[in-house]
């Protein structure tokens, strides 16, 4: 009789303990949200009085509540749009090679795969200093939005190559061996089969890996994109400043009252990634919807 | 026929040419991690001219101005390891509850709506987490401890914390959830409950995933700049009081880059001497966790 009471009592424990620790995990993963919902509030509060149009359109200006943010817009559009077109095709490409043209696994995939794995773990601070000495000083390409570009493109390729790597890894053994089987050639498998049914995956990463660029700061800076410019950029060789960097100057430089223009700059960059991740959730909808 | 033949020539030089360009894109990235190490290290030597490795990586004083400076980079080592282990201490445990809720308690429904929300939560750019540090954390931080500094260590450890919880939780859940199913049946069968098949049996069974995650989150602290920067400051001491301004390796690479450091000087090329030694750090970190993932792997397929 005494047994079995000790035995309940220490089930009732276990049981006790049970509950408990499912609370802790249950807070524990709610958490993010809340902290997320903190997040979006504190900076709706701070920065929604100064969202306009105009703060949109006009120019940078050295006095807090009268600036707008267009340079830095532009910018940024600028410097993403040079990441696009540098590092897409060359992610695409590299992706192709290592899981089309190279099935069979020999050395050099292994190491370019291993490489590639060790590159995305590189602090974005280190590309910039690659940038710096190699575009901006070796190629001298001075503080250009090109050499911005160019940095940022060598810091998201890593990322590019991985997503675009996954989506063609998705694609069914069979699309290709049909293909192969009807005499097209290897590339024309790939371009005509595989590429095309891994389509929404390939962008699904690659607006991801885009709206990563977007938001990066550091590489910026030590590549030499100013805290203030007078205008946009206008060509490739022009200086230049990117929305993250200002809002970055701005929160630094509280005291002067400009941490509601760093709020409301945030409202807007924030905006745009938003756009650039619900195209990536409808993208991924869509191809789950179609298989 | 002819015609049959010429064109069929022509796809195969097609076919070369496309194979070749495609193995020059990746071959680019080889040459990137080339460069990066050619750049981090042909940019030291000159500071190492000037000051000594010894010097370098024992000394405690970092003050690059006023001339000619003195350049002890223990002091950023400190800052940097500091904000990496709290960080680590808010986000290694948060993250692995939060992973074992997703994969061993939650209803698909809710499921749905957690990752969502943490994966938006990871896709917020750092400069963001510094504002959040600078202008929410340390406020709320300052009703605990009114001495507290705008830009200092805490707010900068809970920041970095916050921010790479997500990436703790879905490495995690991913290690969790590739422990065979079968594993946890056959501790239900023993009658062990939830709290018990989880702590004694999956986490175990995904000890080395769980690790890498870990680890390859405390690396992602380790490089974070922007967050650290604006939370934690730019003050190179070496202090145990959390709630003073700190400098880390990265807040000094960032504010030196966009100060007035003519090229050439001692401290212009005392941040490639910071960076490479960054870059030691992170590598060492991300081999040690790729080979915990590679040895998990082999585990289970």
């Amino acid at each position: 009789m005494i047994a079995t009471s000790d035995a309940a009592k220490r089930l009732a424990k276990r049981k006790r303990a049970d509950a408990m620790f499912r609370l802790a995990c249950l807070v524990a993963a709610f958490l993010g949200v809340v902290i997320l919902v903190l997040f979006i509030y504190k900076i709706i509060a701070d920065g929604i009085s100064r969202l306009n149009w105009n703060f949109v359109t006009d120019k940078l200006s050295s006095r807090p509540g009268r600036t707008g943010i267009w340079p830095a817009v532009a910018g940024s559009l600028y410097v993403t749009g040079l990441t696009i077109l540098i590092a897409v095709p060359t992610g695409i490409a590299a992706a192709v090679y290592l899981e089309e043209f190279n099935t069979r696994k020999n050395r050099v995939t292994e190491f370019i795969q291993l490489n590639i794995a060790n590159l995305a773990g590189v602090p974005s601070i280190v590309y910039g200093m690659l940038g710096l000495a190699v575009f901006v000083r070796w190629m001298a390409l001075k503080q250009s939005v090109l050499s911005g570009g160019l940095t940022m493109s060598l810091l998201i390729l890593p990322m590019v190559i991985i997503v675009t790597q996954e989506a063609l890894r998705a694609v069914p053994r069979g699309f290709r061996d049909g293909s192969l089987a009807l005499g097209s050639s290897y590339w024309q498998a790939i371009r005509y089969q595989v590429l095309p049914s891994a389509a929404p995956g390939i962008f699904t990463g690659i607006i991801l890996s885009l709206s990563r660029a977007v938001g990066e700061t550091a590489p910026l800076i030590v590549v030499g994109a100013a805290a203030y410019v007078a205008g946009a950029p206008k060509n490739l060789g022009d200086t230049y400043t990117v929305l993250p960097i200002k809002i970055f100057d701005w929160a630094g430089e509280a005291k002067h009252g400009f941490n509601e223009d760093a709020a409301t700059a945030i409202l807007v960059l924030m905006m745009a990634l938003l756009v650039l991740n619900s195209a990536a959730i409808y993208l991924r909808a869509r191809a789950r919807l179609r298989r | 026929m002819a015609r049959f033949h010429s064109s069929k020539g022509l796809r195969t030089i097609s076919e070369w040419t496309v194979k070749r360009f495609c193995f020059i894109c990746a071959a680019v990235s080889i040459v990137t991690t080339i460069g990066i190490i050619f750049v981090l290290v042909s940019q030291s030597i000159p500071f190492f001219r000037t000051v000594s490795p010894v010097d370098f990586f024992t000394g405690t004083d970092w003050s690059p101005t006023p001339e000619p400076g003195k350049f002890g980079v223990i002091p950023l080592i400190y800052g940097t390891v500091m904000i990496t282990i709290g960080a680590g201490l808010i986000a290694v445990p948060l993250g692995l509850l939060s992973a074992i809720f997703l994969s061993e308690y939650a209803p698909s429904w809710l499921r749905n709506f957690l990752k969502p929300a943490l994966e938006l939560l990871a896709g917020i750019p750092t400069v963001v987490f510094g504002y959040f540090g600078l202008f929410f954390v340390t406020p709320l931080l300052r009703h605990v401890i009114p001495a507290i500094q705008s830009s200092n260590a805490l707010s900068g450890a809970i920041v970095v914390g916050i921010m790479i919880l997500p990436l703790v939780s879905s490495l995690c859940e991913d290690a969790i959830s590739a422990v065979p199913r079968s594993l946890r049946e056959g501790a239900y069968g023993l009658g062990a409950t939830k709290m018990e098949v989880t702590t004694k049996i999956v986490i175990p069974g995904a000890l080395s995933g769980v690790m890498a995650s870990f680890i390859l989150a405390l690396s992602r602290a380790l490089g974070e700049t922007m967050a650290v920067t604006l939370a934690a400051g730019s003050n190179p001491i070496l202090t145990f009081n959390p709630a003073k301004a700190i400098e880390t390796m990265t807040a000094y690479i960032v504010s030196t880059s966009k100060g007035d450091a003519g090229v050439g000087t001692v401290r212009y090329n005392s941040i490639f001497a910071v960076g490479f030694t960054l870059f030691v750090f992170t590598m060492m970190m991300n081999m040690i966790a790729l080979r915990l993932v590679k040895k998990f792997r082999q585990v289970y397929s």
